[in-house]
Protein backbone atom coordinates (compact mmCIF):
# COMPACT_ATOMS: atom_id res chain seq x y z
CA UNK A 1 0.00 0.00 0.00
CA UNK A 2 2.50 2.24 1.04
CA UNK A 3 5.07 1.56 -1.79
CA UNK A 4 2.49 1.60 -4.01
CA UNK A 5 1.44 5.33 -2.95
CA UNK A 6 5.31 6.58 -2.92
CA UNK A 7 5.82 4.46 -6.42
CA UNK A 8 2.59 6.79 -7.60
CA UNK A 9 4.24 9.79 -6.19
CA UNK A 10 7.29 9.01 -7.78
CA UNK A 11 5.91 8.47 -11.35
CA UNK A 12 3.92 11.60 -11.01
CA UNK A 13 6.90 13.92 -9.67
CA UNK A 14 8.60 12.55 -12.86
CA UNK A 15 6.61 13.11 -14.96
CA UNK A 16 5.83 16.59 -14.24
CA UNK A 17 9.68 17.67 -13.99
CA UNK A 18 10.17 16.13 -17.60
CA UNK A 19 7.56 17.89 -18.53
CA UNK A 20 9.16 21.34 -16.97
CA UNK A 21 12.85 20.34 -18.54
CA UNK A 22 11.16 20.36 -21.48
CA UNK A 23 9.20 23.19 -21.91
CA UNK A 24 12.80 25.24 -20.30
CA UNK A 25 14.60 23.30 -23.71
CA UNK A 26 12.27 24.24 -25.96
CA UNK A 27 12.10 28.39 -24.72
CA UNK A 28 15.95 27.88 -24.42
CA UNK A 29 16.03 26.94 -28.18
CA UNK A 30 13.15 29.36 -29.54
CA UNK A 31 14.86 32.46 -27.67
CA UNK A 32 18.47 30.83 -29.06
CA UNK A 33 17.00 31.29 -32.89
CA UNK A 34 15.57 34.77 -32.05
CA UNK A 35 19.39 36.10 -31.73
CA UNK A 36 20.82 33.65 -34.66
CA UNK A 37 19.87 34.39 -38.25
CA UNK A 38 18.17 34.32 -40.61
CA UNK A 39 14.94 35.58 -39.36
CA UNK A 40 12.25 35.12 -41.13
CA UNK A 41 10.85 38.64 -42.09
CA UNK A 42 7.67 37.57 -44.12
CA UNK A 43 6.33 34.75 -41.67
CA UNK A 44 6.90 37.68 -38.81
CA UNK A 45 4.62 40.04 -40.60
CA UNK A 46 2.53 37.74 -41.54
CA UNK A 47 1.76 36.89 -37.78
CA UNK A 48 2.08 40.36 -36.47
CA UNK A 49 -1.18 40.65 -39.13
CA UNK A 50 -2.74 37.70 -37.45
CA UNK A 51 -2.22 38.14 -33.99
CA UNK A 52 -2.15 42.04 -33.91
CA UNK A 53 -4.07 43.45 -36.88
CA UNK A 54 -6.82 40.73 -36.86
CA UNK A 55 -6.88 41.41 -32.87
CA UNK A 56 -7.71 44.82 -33.32
CA UNK A 57 -11.48 44.60 -33.29
CA UNK A 58 -11.95 42.62 -30.67
CA UNK A 59 -9.80 44.48 -28.62
CA UNK A 60 -11.66 47.78 -29.02
CA UNK A 61 -14.53 46.08 -28.19
CA UNK A 62 -13.77 44.38 -24.91
CA UNK A 63 -11.73 47.74 -23.97
CA UNK A 64 -14.91 49.94 -24.59
CA UNK A 65 -16.87 48.16 -22.30
CA UNK A 66 -14.28 47.51 -19.47
CA UNK A 67 -13.49 51.76 -19.71
CA UNK A 68 -17.27 51.66 -19.31
CA UNK A 69 -17.92 49.46 -16.46
CA UNK A 70 -14.66 51.58 -14.94
CA UNK A 71 -16.33 54.86 -15.18
CA UNK A 72 -19.66 53.63 -13.89
CA UNK A 73 -18.24 51.90 -11.04
CA UNK A 74 -15.42 54.26 -10.41
CA UNK A 75 -18.09 57.15 -10.08
CA UNK A 76 -20.17 55.40 -7.63
CA UNK A 77 -17.32 54.77 -5.32
CA UNK A 78 -15.79 58.01 -5.69
CA UNK A 79 -19.28 59.45 -4.84
CA UNK A 80 -19.36 58.11 -1.83
CA UNK A 81 -16.23 60.14 -0.68
CA UNK A 82 -17.20 63.22 -2.61
CA UNK A 83 -14.28 62.88 -4.72
CA UNK A 84 -16.30 61.93 -8.26
CA UNK A 85 -13.33 64.57 -9.90
CA UNK A 86 -10.95 62.12 -9.21
CA UNK A 87 -12.58 59.58 -11.76
CA UNK A 88 -10.52 60.40 -15.01
CA UNK A 89 -7.28 59.58 -12.60
CA UNK A 90 -8.99 56.41 -11.06
CA UNK A 91 -10.10 55.14 -14.98
CA UNK A 92 -6.81 55.82 -16.85
CA UNK A 93 -4.61 54.63 -14.18
CA UNK A 94 -6.18 51.46 -13.91
CA UNK A 95 -6.60 50.82 -17.37
CA UNK A 96 -2.94 51.94 -18.26
CA UNK A 97 -0.88 50.09 -15.82
CA UNK A 98 -3.13 47.15 -14.93
CA UNK A 99 -6.18 46.09 -17.04
CA UNK A 100 -4.92 47.50 -20.59
CA UNK A 101 -2.04 45.07 -20.51
CA UNK A 102 -3.64 42.19 -18.34
CA UNK A 103 -6.75 42.02 -20.71
CA UNK A 104 -5.10 42.81 -23.92
CA UNK A 105 -2.99 39.28 -22.95
CA UNK A 106 -6.13 37.63 -22.42
CA UNK A 107 -7.73 38.38 -24.90
CA UNK A 108 -4.83 37.47 -27.68
CA UNK A 109 -4.42 34.50 -25.79
CA UNK A 110 -8.28 33.55 -26.39
CA UNK A 111 -8.60 34.81 -30.13
CA UNK A 112 -5.12 34.19 -31.69
CA UNK A 113 -2.92 32.31 -28.95
CA UNK A 114 -5.79 29.12 -29.01
CA UNK A 115 -5.74 29.79 -33.09
CA UNK A 116 -1.99 29.48 -32.63
CA UNK A 117 -1.82 26.24 -30.75
CA UNK A 118 -4.16 24.12 -32.72
CA UNK A 119 -2.63 25.25 -36.07
CA UNK A 120 0.49 23.78 -34.87
CA UNK A 121 -0.80 21.13 -33.10
CA UNK A 122 -2.30 20.08 -36.73
CA UNK A 123 0.93 20.35 -38.28
CA UNK A 124 2.43 18.14 -35.51
CA UNK A 125 0.17 15.54 -36.18
CA UNK A 126 -0.21 15.82 -40.11
CA UNK A 127 3.28 15.12 -39.79
CA UNK A 128 4.08 18.96 -41.39
CA UNK A 129 6.88 19.59 -38.97
CA UNK A 130 8.11 15.92 -39.01
CA UNK A 131 8.11 16.99 -43.00
CA UNK A 132 10.68 19.93 -42.41
CA UNK A 133 12.88 17.97 -40.40
CA UNK A 134 13.21 15.63 -42.54
CA UNK A 135 14.33 18.44 -45.09
CA UNK A 136 16.80 19.08 -42.68
CA UNK A 137 14.97 22.83 -42.15
CA UNK A 138 14.26 23.33 -38.10
CA UNK A 139 9.94 23.50 -37.41
CA UNK A 140 10.82 26.50 -34.66
CA UNK A 141 12.25 28.46 -36.89
CA UNK A 142 9.12 28.72 -38.92
CA UNK A 143 6.36 28.14 -36.84
CA UNK A 144 7.28 29.32 -33.39
CA UNK A 145 9.81 32.28 -33.62
CA UNK A 146 7.83 34.34 -35.74
CA UNK A 147 5.09 34.27 -33.92
CA UNK A 148 7.01 34.76 -30.63
CA UNK A 149 8.41 37.75 -32.43
CA UNK A 150 5.32 39.23 -33.48
CA UNK A 151 3.49 38.47 -30.28
CA UNK A 152 5.79 40.56 -28.19
CA UNK A 153 6.08 43.36 -30.67
CA UNK A 154 2.20 43.64 -30.99
CA UNK A 155 1.38 43.11 -27.67
CA UNK A 156 2.25 46.70 -26.45
CA UNK A 157 0.56 48.32 -29.03
CA UNK A 158 -2.57 46.13 -28.24
CA UNK A 159 -2.37 47.26 -24.37
CA UNK A 160 -1.75 50.66 -25.12
CA UNK A 161 -5.13 50.80 -27.73
CA UNK A 162 -7.20 48.63 -24.68
CA UNK A 163 -6.24 51.55 -22.38
CA UNK A 164 -6.87 54.35 -24.70
CA UNK A 165 -10.01 53.22 -25.62
CA UNK A 166 -10.87 52.02 -22.03
CA UNK A 167 -10.37 55.67 -21.41
CA UNK A 168 -13.06 56.89 -23.50
CA UNK A 169 -15.01 54.13 -22.42
CA UNK A 170 -14.68 55.80 -19.17
CA UNK A 171 -15.69 58.85 -20.48
CA UNK A 172 -18.53 57.97 -22.01
CA UNK A 173 -19.91 56.57 -18.75
CA UNK A 174 -18.74 59.01 -16.27
CA UNK A 175 -18.69 62.14 -18.58
CA UNK A 176 -21.61 61.63 -21.59
CA UNK A 177 -23.54 59.43 -18.83
CA UNK A 178 -23.21 60.23 -15.25
CA UNK A 179 -22.27 64.21 -15.78
CA UNK A 180 -18.96 64.50 -14.62
CA UNK A 181 -17.24 67.76 -15.74
CA UNK A 182 -15.38 67.15 -19.14
CA UNK A 183 -12.05 69.07 -18.04
CA UNK A 184 -12.22 67.76 -15.10
CA UNK A 185 -12.16 64.53 -16.47
CA UNK A 186 -9.21 64.80 -18.41
CA UNK A 187 -7.19 67.33 -16.61
CA UNK A 188 -7.23 64.80 -13.85
CA UNK A 189 -5.81 62.06 -16.39
CA UNK A 190 -3.06 64.77 -17.65
CA UNK A 191 -1.75 65.83 -14.04
CA UNK A 192 -1.63 62.01 -12.66
CA UNK A 193 -0.48 59.77 -15.30
CA UNK A 194 3.53 60.09 -16.13
CA UNK A 195 6.16 58.61 -18.41
CA UNK A 196 6.87 55.37 -16.02
CA UNK A 197 3.02 54.34 -15.18
CA UNK A 198 3.04 53.97 -19.43
CA UNK A 199 6.72 52.14 -19.39
CA UNK A 200 5.44 49.83 -16.72
CA UNK A 201 2.22 49.27 -18.87
CA UNK A 202 4.18 48.56 -22.28
CA UNK A 203 7.02 46.05 -19.92
CA UNK A 204 4.29 44.33 -18.44
CA UNK A 205 2.81 44.06 -22.30
CA UNK A 206 5.72 43.03 -23.78
CA UNK A 207 6.42 40.33 -21.08
CA UNK A 208 3.11 39.05 -21.59
CA UNK A 209 3.13 38.93 -25.34
CA UNK A 210 6.46 36.76 -24.53
CA UNK A 211 4.85 34.35 -22.36
CA UNK A 212 1.56 33.92 -23.88
CA UNK A 213 3.06 32.89 -27.49
CA UNK A 214 5.99 30.97 -25.97
CA UNK A 215 3.28 28.81 -23.87
CA UNK A 216 0.78 28.70 -27.26
CA UNK A 217 3.55 27.41 -29.30
CA UNK A 218 4.91 25.14 -26.73
CA UNK A 219 1.37 23.32 -26.47
CA UNK A 220 0.93 23.36 -29.62
CA UNK A 221 4.29 21.86 -30.76
CA UNK A 222 4.01 18.89 -28.33
CA UNK A 223 0.28 18.15 -28.93
CA UNK A 224 -0.91 14.66 -28.17
CA UNK A 225 -1.95 12.22 -30.78
CA UNK A 226 -5.43 12.93 -32.71
CA UNK A 227 -8.17 15.82 -32.71
CA UNK A 228 -8.20 14.93 -28.78
CA UNK A 229 -4.43 15.60 -28.32
CA UNK A 230 -4.83 19.02 -29.80
CA UNK A 231 -7.91 20.04 -28.28
CA UNK A 232 -6.22 19.32 -25.04
CA UNK A 233 -3.07 21.27 -25.80
CA UNK A 234 -5.32 23.82 -27.43
CA UNK A 235 -7.39 24.09 -23.75
CA UNK A 236 -4.41 24.05 -21.65
CA UNK A 237 -2.35 26.88 -23.57
CA UNK A 238 -5.79 29.38 -22.52
CA UNK A 239 -5.74 28.30 -19.57
CA UNK A 240 -1.69 28.71 -18.65
CA UNK A 241 -1.59 31.49 -20.39
CA UNK A 242 -4.41 33.10 -18.45
CA UNK A 243 -2.95 31.79 -15.31
CA UNK A 244 0.84 32.98 -16.15
CA UNK A 245 -0.43 36.22 -17.05
CA UNK A 246 -2.35 37.40 -13.77
CA UNK A 247 0.59 35.64 -11.54
CA UNK A 248 3.29 37.57 -13.76
CA UNK A 249 1.18 40.64 -12.83
CA UNK A 250 1.31 40.05 -9.26
CA UNK A 251 5.62 39.63 -9.84
CA UNK A 252 6.02 42.66 -12.14
CA UNK A 253 4.15 44.97 -9.91
CA UNK A 254 6.16 43.68 -6.94
CA UNK A 255 9.47 44.43 -9.24
CA UNK A 256 8.14 47.87 -11.23
CA UNK A 257 6.34 49.62 -8.28
CA UNK B 1 22.24 19.30 -53.29
CA UNK B 2 24.12 16.01 -52.43
CA UNK B 3 27.36 16.67 -53.33
CA UNK B 4 29.36 13.12 -51.35
CA UNK B 5 30.09 10.92 -53.95
CA UNK B 6 27.50 8.35 -54.38
CA UNK B 7 28.29 4.96 -52.32
CA UNK B 8 29.90 2.12 -53.57
CA UNK B 9 27.75 -0.86 -55.38
CA UNK B 10 28.28 -2.74 -52.41
CA UNK B 11 28.47 -0.84 -50.04
CA UNK B 12 25.15 -0.15 -47.87
CA UNK B 13 23.54 3.05 -47.97
CA UNK B 14 22.46 2.61 -44.74
CA UNK B 15 22.89 0.15 -42.00
CA UNK B 16 20.60 -0.86 -39.18
CA UNK B 17 22.67 -1.80 -36.50
CA UNK B 18 21.03 -3.75 -33.85
CA UNK B 19 17.65 -0.71 -33.27
CA UNK B 20 15.76 -1.21 -29.96
CA UNK B 21 13.03 0.66 -29.43
CA UNK B 22 10.06 0.93 -27.08
CA UNK B 23 7.72 3.09 -25.95
CA UNK B 24 6.72 2.57 -22.32
CA UNK B 25 6.87 -0.99 -21.77
CA UNK B 26 5.99 -1.60 -25.11
CA UNK B 27 8.88 -3.07 -27.05
CA UNK B 28 8.53 -2.45 -30.86
CA UNK B 29 11.90 -3.00 -32.19
CA UNK B 30 14.16 -5.71 -30.96
CA UNK B 31 17.54 -5.47 -31.93
CA UNK B 32 16.78 -5.16 -35.90
CA UNK B 33 19.84 -5.47 -37.93
CA UNK B 34 19.34 -3.70 -41.66
CA UNK B 35 21.10 -3.10 -44.93
CA UNK B 36 19.78 -0.78 -47.44
CA UNK B 37 21.74 -1.44 -50.64
CA UNK B 38 22.48 1.92 -53.31
CA UNK B 39 20.06 1.78 -56.12
CA UNK B 40 17.58 -0.86 -54.79
CA UNK B 41 13.87 -0.54 -53.82
CA UNK B 42 13.66 -2.69 -50.13
CA UNK B 43 10.07 -3.44 -49.35
CA UNK B 44 9.25 -3.51 -45.41
CA UNK B 45 6.49 -5.57 -44.85
CA UNK B 46 4.57 -6.56 -41.58
CA UNK B 47 0.82 -6.69 -39.93
CA UNK B 48 -0.42 -3.15 -38.76
CA UNK B 49 1.43 -2.45 -35.31
CA UNK B 50 4.37 -4.53 -36.34
CA UNK B 51 6.62 -1.61 -35.85
CA UNK B 52 7.81 -0.86 -39.62
CA UNK B 53 7.06 2.98 -39.84
CA UNK B 54 8.54 3.34 -36.22
CA UNK B 55 11.57 1.75 -38.14
CA UNK B 56 12.09 4.03 -41.09
CA UNK B 57 11.13 7.15 -38.67
CA UNK B 58 14.50 5.59 -36.71
CA UNK B 59 16.30 4.92 -40.30
CA UNK B 60 15.86 8.75 -41.24
CA UNK B 61 16.23 10.39 -36.84
CA UNK B 62 12.49 11.00 -36.59
CA UNK B 63 12.67 9.11 -33.90
CA UNK B 64 15.75 7.72 -31.30
CA UNK B 65 16.43 4.21 -30.57
CA UNK B 66 16.88 3.30 -27.27
CA UNK B 67 20.33 1.36 -28.34
CA UNK B 68 21.52 0.46 -31.73
CA UNK B 69 22.94 2.45 -34.73
CA UNK B 70 22.14 4.04 -37.98
CA UNK B 71 24.90 4.36 -39.94
CA UNK B 72 24.04 6.62 -43.45
CA UNK B 73 27.17 6.06 -45.54
CA UNK B 74 29.19 4.87 -42.81
CA UNK B 75 28.20 7.93 -40.49
CA UNK B 76 26.55 7.66 -37.62
CA UNK B 77 22.70 9.59 -38.08
CA UNK B 78 21.77 9.67 -34.44
CA UNK B 79 25.31 11.00 -33.28
CA UNK B 80 25.45 13.77 -35.85
CA UNK B 81 24.60 17.31 -34.31
CA UNK B 82 24.38 20.51 -36.82
CA UNK B 83 25.89 20.88 -39.99
CA UNK B 84 26.66 16.97 -39.92
CA UNK B 85 23.16 16.52 -39.02
CA UNK B 86 22.17 18.45 -41.98
CA UNK B 87 24.00 17.37 -44.61
CA UNK B 88 23.13 13.59 -43.64
CA UNK B 89 19.34 14.35 -44.17
CA UNK B 90 19.48 16.14 -47.04
CA UNK B 91 20.48 12.85 -48.94
CA UNK B 92 17.11 11.72 -48.04
CA UNK B 93 13.63 12.39 -49.11
CA UNK B 94 10.70 11.12 -47.10
CA UNK B 95 6.79 10.47 -48.47
CA UNK B 96 4.71 10.80 -45.11
CA UNK B 97 1.65 8.32 -44.29
CA UNK B 98 -0.74 11.63 -45.46
CA UNK B 99 1.72 13.94 -47.65
CA UNK B 100 2.36 16.54 -44.85
CA UNK B 101 1.81 18.97 -47.19
CA UNK B 102 1.57 22.09 -46.07
CA UNK B 103 -1.66 23.44 -45.75
CA UNK B 104 -1.15 26.79 -46.41
CA UNK B 105 0.96 27.04 -48.95
CA UNK B 106 -0.11 25.90 -52.58
CA UNK B 107 1.48 22.91 -54.43
CA UNK B 108 4.02 24.73 -56.39
CA UNK B 109 5.04 26.10 -52.90
CA UNK B 110 4.97 22.96 -51.36
CA UNK B 111 7.35 21.70 -53.57
CA UNK B 112 9.12 24.92 -53.75
CA UNK B 113 10.03 25.52 -50.28
CA UNK B 114 12.74 22.72 -49.93
CA UNK B 115 14.26 24.40 -52.51
CA UNK B 116 13.89 28.42 -51.69
CA UNK B 117 14.95 27.62 -48.22
CA UNK B 118 18.06 24.96 -48.19
CA UNK B 119 19.27 26.03 -51.90
CA UNK B 120 20.34 29.16 -53.50
CA UNK B 121 18.41 28.42 -56.95
CA UNK B 122 16.70 31.45 -58.27
CA UNK B 123 13.75 31.66 -58.95
CA UNK B 124 13.63 31.45 -62.41
CA UNK B 125 15.56 27.84 -61.56
CA UNK B 126 13.02 26.95 -58.31
CA UNK B 127 10.23 27.16 -61.06
CA UNK B 128 11.74 25.34 -63.43
CA UNK B 129 12.32 22.15 -61.25
CA UNK B 130 9.10 22.87 -59.77
CA UNK B 131 7.62 22.45 -63.27
CA UNK B 132 9.32 19.41 -63.91
CA UNK B 133 8.85 17.01 -60.89
CA UNK B 134 5.47 18.06 -61.07
CA UNK B 135 5.26 16.53 -64.67
CA UNK B 136 7.35 13.61 -63.34
CA UNK B 137 4.39 12.69 -61.18
CA UNK B 138 2.37 13.55 -63.19
CA UNK B 139 0.93 16.89 -61.96
CA UNK B 140 1.49 19.18 -64.27
CA UNK B 141 -1.22 22.92 -64.46
CA UNK B 142 -1.62 22.17 -60.34
CA UNK B 143 0.67 23.99 -59.11
CA UNK B 144 -1.79 26.57 -58.12
CA UNK B 145 -4.01 24.09 -56.34
CA UNK B 146 -3.96 24.04 -52.22
CA UNK B 147 -3.91 20.51 -50.77
CA UNK B 148 -6.99 20.91 -49.26
CA UNK B 149 -8.23 21.03 -53.37
CA UNK B 150 -6.32 17.47 -54.05
CA UNK B 151 -7.79 13.94 -54.39
CA UNK B 152 -6.07 11.39 -51.94
CA UNK B 153 -3.55 10.28 -54.73
CA UNK B 154 -2.89 13.49 -56.40
CA UNK B 155 -2.10 14.20 -52.73
CA UNK B 156 0.94 11.65 -52.57
CA UNK B 157 2.02 12.66 -55.95
CA UNK B 158 2.42 16.25 -54.77
CA UNK B 159 4.00 15.13 -51.69
CA UNK B 160 6.30 12.45 -53.83
CA UNK B 161 7.40 15.65 -56.15
CA UNK B 162 7.97 18.09 -52.88
CA UNK B 163 10.43 14.88 -51.35
CA UNK B 164 12.13 14.72 -55.11
CA UNK B 165 12.51 18.37 -55.40
CA UNK B 166 16.10 18.28 -53.95
CA UNK B 167 17.23 15.10 -55.92
CA UNK B 168 17.84 12.69 -52.56
CA UNK B 169 19.75 9.54 -52.73
CA UNK B 170 17.50 8.16 -50.88
CA UNK B 171 13.90 7.89 -50.34
CA UNK B 172 11.84 6.94 -47.81
CA UNK B 173 7.67 5.80 -48.08
CA UNK B 174 6.17 5.58 -45.45
CA UNK B 175 2.67 3.36 -46.33
CA UNK B 176 2.90 5.23 -49.58
CA UNK B 177 -0.50 4.18 -50.71
CA UNK B 178 -3.28 3.64 -48.02
CA UNK B 179 -6.65 4.85 -48.61
CA UNK B 180 -6.56 4.74 -52.33
CA UNK B 181 -8.37 2.31 -54.42
CA UNK B 182 -6.52 -0.44 -55.90
CA UNK B 183 -5.90 1.40 -59.64
CA UNK B 184 -4.56 4.01 -57.22
CA UNK B 185 -2.43 1.74 -55.93
CA UNK B 186 -1.02 0.25 -58.92
CA UNK B 187 -0.37 3.80 -60.40
CA UNK B 188 1.91 4.85 -57.25
CA UNK B 189 3.84 1.77 -57.36
CA UNK B 190 4.89 2.48 -60.79
CA UNK B 191 5.32 6.30 -60.24
CA UNK B 192 7.75 4.72 -57.24
CA UNK B 193 9.06 2.98 -59.86
CA UNK B 194 9.77 5.13 -62.58
CA UNK B 195 11.07 7.96 -60.51
CA UNK B 196 13.59 5.39 -58.86
CA UNK B 197 14.85 4.85 -62.44
CA UNK B 198 14.70 8.68 -63.57
CA UNK B 199 16.15 10.21 -60.29
CA UNK B 200 18.36 6.87 -59.64
CA UNK B 201 17.18 6.62 -55.60
CA UNK B 202 17.48 4.25 -53.08
CA UNK B 203 14.04 3.42 -51.82
CA UNK B 204 12.41 1.79 -48.86
CA UNK B 205 8.90 1.24 -49.25
CA UNK B 206 6.81 0.49 -46.00
CA UNK B 207 3.71 -0.93 -47.47
CA UNK B 208 0.87 -3.18 -46.60
CA UNK B 209 0.20 -3.93 -50.23
CA UNK B 210 1.00 -7.65 -50.56
CA UNK B 211 1.45 -8.83 -52.99
CA UNK B 212 1.30 -4.99 -55.08
CA UNK B 213 4.63 -4.53 -53.97
CA UNK B 214 6.42 -7.18 -54.75
CA UNK B 215 6.36 -6.04 -58.58
CA UNK B 216 8.21 -3.17 -57.71
CA UNK B 217 10.94 -4.40 -55.39
CA UNK B 218 14.20 -5.51 -55.44
CA UNK B 219 14.16 -7.30 -51.76
CA UNK B 220 11.20 -7.53 -49.26
CA UNK B 221 11.91 -7.50 -45.73
CA UNK B 222 9.43 -8.73 -43.05
CA UNK B 223 9.26 -7.34 -39.66
CA UNK B 224 7.64 -9.57 -37.55
CA UNK B 225 7.14 -9.17 -33.63
CA UNK B 226 9.83 -6.25 -33.22
CA UNK B 227 12.58 -8.40 -35.27
CA UNK B 228 13.33 -8.83 -39.59
CA UNK B 229 11.52 -12.37 -40.20
CA UNK B 230 12.88 -12.81 -43.76
CA UNK B 231 14.89 -10.36 -46.24
CA UNK B 232 14.45 -11.44 -49.26
CA UNK B 233 14.10 -11.40 -53.35
CA UNK B 234 10.26 -10.80 -53.99
CA UNK B 235 10.17 -14.26 -55.84
CA UNK B 236 12.51 -16.09 -52.87
CA UNK B 237 10.73 -13.76 -50.03
CA UNK B 238 6.78 -15.75 -51.75
CA UNK B 239 8.50 -19.21 -51.94
CA UNK B 240 9.64 -19.30 -48.66
CA UNK B 241 8.77 -21.95 -46.34
CA UNK B 242 8.27 -19.70 -43.28
CA UNK B 243 4.04 -20.16 -42.30
CA UNK B 244 4.20 -16.49 -40.89
CA UNK B 245 5.67 -15.59 -44.40
CA UNK B 246 3.36 -17.87 -46.32
CA UNK B 247 0.45 -16.61 -43.73
CA UNK B 248 0.70 -12.96 -44.49
CA UNK B 249 1.00 -13.31 -47.96
CA UNK B 250 -1.66 -15.42 -48.45
CA UNK B 251 -3.94 -13.02 -45.51
CA UNK B 252 -5.28 -16.19 -44.09
CA UNK B 253 -7.29 -15.56 -40.48
CA UNK B 254 -5.63 -19.22 -38.90
CA UNK B 255 -1.92 -19.78 -38.60
CA UNK B 256 0.89 -18.26 -36.71
CA UNK B 257 0.77 -15.05 -36.74
CA UNK B 258 -2.66 -14.71 -35.37
CA UNK B 259 -2.19 -17.60 -32.41
CA UNK B 260 -2.36 -16.10 -29.30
Amino acid sequence: MMLGVLTQLGSVTLTRLAALGRAAFFVARVLGLVVVPPLKGRLIVQQMHFIGARSVLVIALTGAFAGMVLGLQGFHVLTRFGSEALLGQFVSLTLITELGPVFSAIMVTARAGSAITAQIGIMRITEQLDAMTVMALNPLRYVAVPNVVAGTLVMPLLGAMFSVVGIWGGYVAGVLILGVNRGTYFGGIADVVDLQDVTNGVYKSLCFGLVVLLVCCFKGYHAGYGAEGVSKATTEAVVISAVLILVLDYVLNTVLL
Amino acid sequence: MTSAAPPAPDHPVIRAEGLYKRFGRQVVLRGVDLDVMPGEILAIVGRSGAGKSVLLKNLIGLLQPDSGAVLVAGEDLHRARGRRLSRLRERFGMLFQGGALFDSLSVADNVAFPLREKTRQSRGQVAGVVTEVLKSVGLQGMDGKFPAELSGGMRKRAALARALAHRPEIMLFDEPTTGLDPIMVRAIHRLIADTQQRFQYTAVVVSHEVPGIFEIASRVAMLHEGALLEVATPDTFQASANPVVQQFIAGRLEGPLTAT
